[in-house]
Parts: structure tokens; C-alpha cells; sequence
């Protein structure tokens, strides 16, 4: 199982000082995290893609690119990449690149994006979001399986004999999830295509992810790619931790106060009994993550959100420190609830293992 | 039957509560229907919390699931400010869009001025054509002076009947979600518009 670390990259002041950072110190905060996840022996670092402040990371690959210059193990991938408002030949473009420079150390998250005006200013509408998606990811899988493409869809110019450049490396293309939040019909693509699915379900009651997991588990067997056990699914997670429970609830309050995205409104409290955050001692971010397969099944990725509501990046370095120590709990605990026959997340080497079984 | 009162009276005990309740035992008194009261006073921390956060809690996500398998809907608002009152109409934002869809609706508001009372025709009636659910054609106003008038009386009655009817007569039907296979997504992509 992977465990690792994803970031909206928001620019977000500090409650407790005041203190907004700059999109410099933002942005290599962001890497001086990623390097720390590697460091406390996490597998994954994810980083958004977002083309409106507060958020800094319009350029995911070459953050990755750069991270994955300073780093040795850790896979570098997207939470998420928009499949609906880039180009699909550039992703295709860029993530190959990325993988050759990594050395394979690639995946990617695609994601529709739900900010409206975003979409024209790519020349798209939100209203066709999910066509988008279904069209710019048929020609995206294409690209990287077929040399030579000829292509004609509703959304992109036309192209005749195209060959997306690099290849992908070792003719094997980067393993993709599909994030959603909201809509079936994503996890019925992402079953279509034997691919990952993604459930971020950090906001939300568990409830209306069970019912998502589920129909997307159901559909991956459906489509012959295994067991419906079998399909890869990706968690989110959202935790503050010290060693003293009643600490981190003192010390993560105002954030979660004042926190973009829910603050204002229900307590923290309530907020951790109808949510998967988790605010206490590391002992109890175990017991809620286990927790997690008891309603979604054996899963294969775990990514935790860590450096978000304007937290000081000293503090964020910190809770990487408790989480590398929680980690290596989790691994050893899941791994003993696993049921039989449950994959591991595929990398490129396990994607390459496969290829040459086939071919030899 | 289900039926589901909605009251967004704010005091205690309230004259929209008053009036929501009058309807129903009219209701009742026509048609075989369990009454169940959804109190918005008491919800009004958790829609507020709703609107911040995008998820119900459990108590608000039950009340939304009553009103969405009810058969037939009693809904009734104080006017504030030339409209129903802003509390009523958060709870309704939270609404599925599709889960009043052919509902049948009794809409009735209370304020202290007969003034106000075609806020029903002109506010209440359209957000619930919006909805597409089927609103009855006696909308059910009570300002203070009409609390010691016979014409309530023959009101209540009149909406009442026409709500009974449309429950007996228009059983709602909940549909089931439509999962669309992929390679039919697909396909609708690749065919010219």
C-alpha cells in the first residue's frame, strides 16, 4: 500500500500571525515538503493544478521535474491534473517527459475542475465538463499506447499521423487514477479503463463515497479487468497530530476555524465525527485510518492533506515527522487485514513486469 | 402516505406553525397520511453549517430525505421583507433539484398584514414551479386579522382537499439512477452534432 502527500497549493495567511508567504516561499515550501515526505520515508507526493489565486501551482510538471532532480524513491503525481481544460497532446507530452527524467517515478490524477470561469479561459465550458473529460482522456490513453494517431473528436483540432513525442518510457505509460468527488459517471470511466480511482473524500460523510467506490469496483469487474476487490482506489485523508491529543486540537483550532474550505461553520468537533479529519495523538490518526478500509474495502494509495488553512511550513515539516512515524504502523497493520489477492498500487515497474510477461 | 410539513416560523409557539398545522389535520382528516413536522428553528444551525460546508449533518440530512420521499408537501413561511423568509428558502437551496419533482405542494405563509399575501403568487408559487413540483392552486395566507375569520376556515379546507386529492391520485414516483456504460458516453462523443 502507498502512503503520501497531496497539496492544493494554496496561498493562505497564517490565522494565528498574520502571516501570508509569498508565492516564492509557497512554492518552495511546496518542494522543501515534497523532499521531507521522501525523507520520513512516505511513497508519494501529489501536487494540484489550479489557474486562479490563492493557489500557486499552475505548472505541475515542473515542480515534479524539479522535485524529482533532489529525490530517489518517491513517485510524483498530480491531485489533479485537468483533464478538461489542458490540451490533451501537452499532458501527454509533458508526463512522458516527466517519466523519462524521473526514471519512471510518475503517475497522475485526472480531475474535471470545478471552477467555472477557469474553463473559458481554455476555450471550454463547464456545462460539457464530463464530455471533456471522456474525450480528452480517450485521445490522452491513445497518445501514449498507439505511435502513430489519427484523431477526430468534438473538442480538439484534429490531428493525422501524430506521434506524441517522448514515447512513454519503456513503451509503458504512466498509471492514471481518476479523482472524483461527485459523479458516477468518472468512476464508471475510470473502471472502463482498468484505471485507479481516486475518492477524496475528506470533505464529506463517508456514506455518499461508499456508494462511489462501490459502483466503481463494480463496473472494473464488469469490464474484465479483475475483482471488483481487485480495482485500485485511492483515499484522502486530513490530519493534525501531537503527541498529546488535546494539544493538537488546541493548536489546529483557529486553522480549522478560518480554514477556506469549511471554516465558519460546523465545529471542529462535529466536523471529525462526520468527516475523515482527524485532530489527536497518532495513536487515533491510526485507528480512523484503518478505519477507512472497513468502509471503502482493501485500498492501494493513501494520501494525506498536510500543508493547507495557512499552516507555517515549520509546523507542516513537523507533522510529516509524526506521520513517517505512523506510517510504518499502517503499512504493518493493513497489510494484516489484507484480504487474499488485493493488488498493490501499480508503478512503472510493476506496469513494466506485466508488459514483458506479455510479450515474452 | 407520508405527508411533510415544513414551517419556517421563528417564535414560539408560531403562528406558521399554527396555520402548518391546521392544514395538516385537514389533511389528515381527507386522506390516510402519516404527518411528520420538520421544524426549520431547529435546523437553522445545520443548514448554515450546509451551505459553509456542502454536506448536511445527520440530523438536516434526515429532514431533506423526508421531504424528498414525502408524497405530498405542506410548506409554510412567515414573509419578511416582500418574501418568504431566508431561512426557508436556505433549506430549500439545499434541496435535490430532481427530489420535489411532481411532488404535490400545499404552499401557505402567515404575516402581520393582509398585505403581503400575494408574496405566495409571486415568490412562493414560482421557486416551487422551479422545482417542478405540483403546486395546488389554493395558496393558503394568514394575516393577523384572519385568525378569528370563518374564510381561513374555508381556505384550509379548500387547500387541504385539493392537496388529499393530488396525493391519492398522483402517487409520486422515485426513480432510480440511470448509470449510462461507458462505451455509450463514448460513443455520443464521436457522433456529429
Amino acid at each position: 500500500m502507498q502512503f503520501g502527500i497531496f497539496s492544493v497549493g494554496d496561498v493562505t495567511t497564517d490565522p494565528t500571525t498574520g502571516v501570508t508567504p509569498s508565492e516564492r516561499e509557497r512554492i518552495k515550501a511546496m518542494v522543501t515538503i515534497a523532499l521531507k515526505a521522501e525523507e520520513v520515508g512516505l511513497d508519494v507526493f501529489a501536487t494540484g493544478e489550479h489557474h486562479n489565486p490563492p493557489f500557486v501551482p499552475s505548472s505541475p510538471t515542473t515542480m515534479l521535474g524539479y522535485i524529482a532532480a533532489r529525490t530517489e524513491r518517491l513517485i510524483l503525481s498530480t491531485a489533479t491534473t485537468l483533464i478538461t481544460t489542458n490540451d490533451p497532446v501537452k499532458i501527454a507530452e509533458d508526463f512522458a517527459m516527466l517519466q523519462h527524467l524521473a526514471d519512471g517515478r510518475v503517475d497522475l490524477m485526472m480531475g474535471r475542475g470545478n471552477t467555472g470561469p477557469v474553463y473559458p479561459w481554455f476555450g471550454q465550458d463547464i456545462r460539457q465538463g464530463i464530455p471533456l473529460a471522456i474525450e480528452n482522456y480517450a485521445l490522452l490513453h491513445e497518445l501514449w499506447r498507439n505511435d502513430v494517431v489519427d484523431w477526430e473528436g468534438r473538442f480538439r483540432t484534429p490531428l493525422q499521423s501524430f506521434t506524441s513525442t517522448p514515447r512513454p518510457l519503456d513503451g509503458v505509460p504512466p498509471f492514471v487514477w481518476h479523482g472524483s468527488i461527485r459523479s458516477p459517471e468518472i468512476a464508471e470511466q475510470a473502471a472502463y479503463y482498468g484505471d485507479g480511482f481516486f475518492a477524496n473524500h475528506i470533505f464529506w460523510p463517508k456514506e455518499h463515497f461508499m456508494r462511489l467506490i462501490g459502483l466503481y469496483r463494480e463496473r472494473f469487474a464488469h469490464y474484465g479487468h479483475g475483482t471488483p476487490e481487485q480495482a485500485y482506489v485511492g483515499l484522502g485523508g486530513q490530519v493534525f497530530m501531537r503527541k498529546n491529543s488535546q494539544d493538537a486540537v488546541n493548536e489546529f483550532r483557529p486553522y480549522f476555524d478560518n480554514a477556506p474550505v469549511y471554516g465558519h461553520g460546523p465545529s471542529l468537533e462535529d466536523f471529525t465525527e462526520q468527516t475523515p479529519l482527524t485532530v489527536g495523538s497518532p495513536q487515533q490518526v491510526i485507528d480512523k485510518t484503518l478505519t477507512f478500509r472497513e468502509h471503502f474495502g482493501d485500498y492501494q494509495r493513501q494520501l494525506f492533506l498536510m500543508d493547507h488553512a495557512g499552516l507555517p511550513l515549520k509546523t507542516v515539516l513537523e507533522q510529516l515527522d509524526h506521520l513517517g512515524e505512523i506510517v510504518p504502523v499502517l503499512r504493518k497493520e493493513f497489510a494484516a487485514r489484507r484480504a487474499p489477492g488485493v493488488a498493490e498500487a501499480p508503478t512503472h515497474a510493476s506496469l513494466l513486469a506485466a508488459k514483458e510477461k506479455v510479450t515474452a | 402516505m407520508k405527508l411533510v410539513v415544513v414551517s419556517a416560523g421563528l417564535t414560539q409557539p408560531s403562528s406558521t406553525r399554527l396555520l402548518a398545522d391546521r392544514l395538516a389535520t385537514a389533511v389528515e382528516a381527507r386522506a390516510d397520511a402519516d404527518v411528520r413536522v420538520i421544524e426549520l428553528r431547529d435546523l437553522a444551525v445545520d443548514i448554515a453549517n450546509h451551505l459553509v460546508t456542502g454536506f448536511p449533518s445527520p440530523v438536516l440530512g434526515d429532514a431533506l430525505t423526508a421531504v424528498a420521499e414525502a408524497d405530498g408537501l405542506i410548506a409554510a413561511t412567515p414573509i419578511f421583507t416582500a418574501s418568504y423568509s431566508g431561512l426557508f428558502k436556505a433549506f430549500f437551496d439545499l434541496i435535490d433539484f430532481e427530489a420535489l419533482t411532481g411532488k404535490p405542494v400545499l404552499i401557505a405563509a402567515t404575516g402581520g398584514t393582509a398585505r403581503h399575501s400575494l408574496a405566495l403568487e409571486h415568490a412562493m408559487r414560482p421557486m416551487f414551479a422551479y422545482l417542478h413540483a405540483v403546486v395546488v392552486p389554493t395558496a393558503v395566507y394568514a394575516a393577523s386579522e384572519d385568525w378569528a375569520s370563518g374564510e381561513l376556515a374555508g381556505r384550509i379546507d379548500r387547500a387541504a382537499g385539493e392537496l388529499a386529492d393530488l396525493m391519492s391520485h398522483n402517487p409520486v414516483r422515485h426513480k432510480e439512477e440511470e448509470l449510462i456504460p461507458f462505451e455509450e458516453q463514448l460513443a455520443a462523443l464521436r457522433k456529429k452534432p
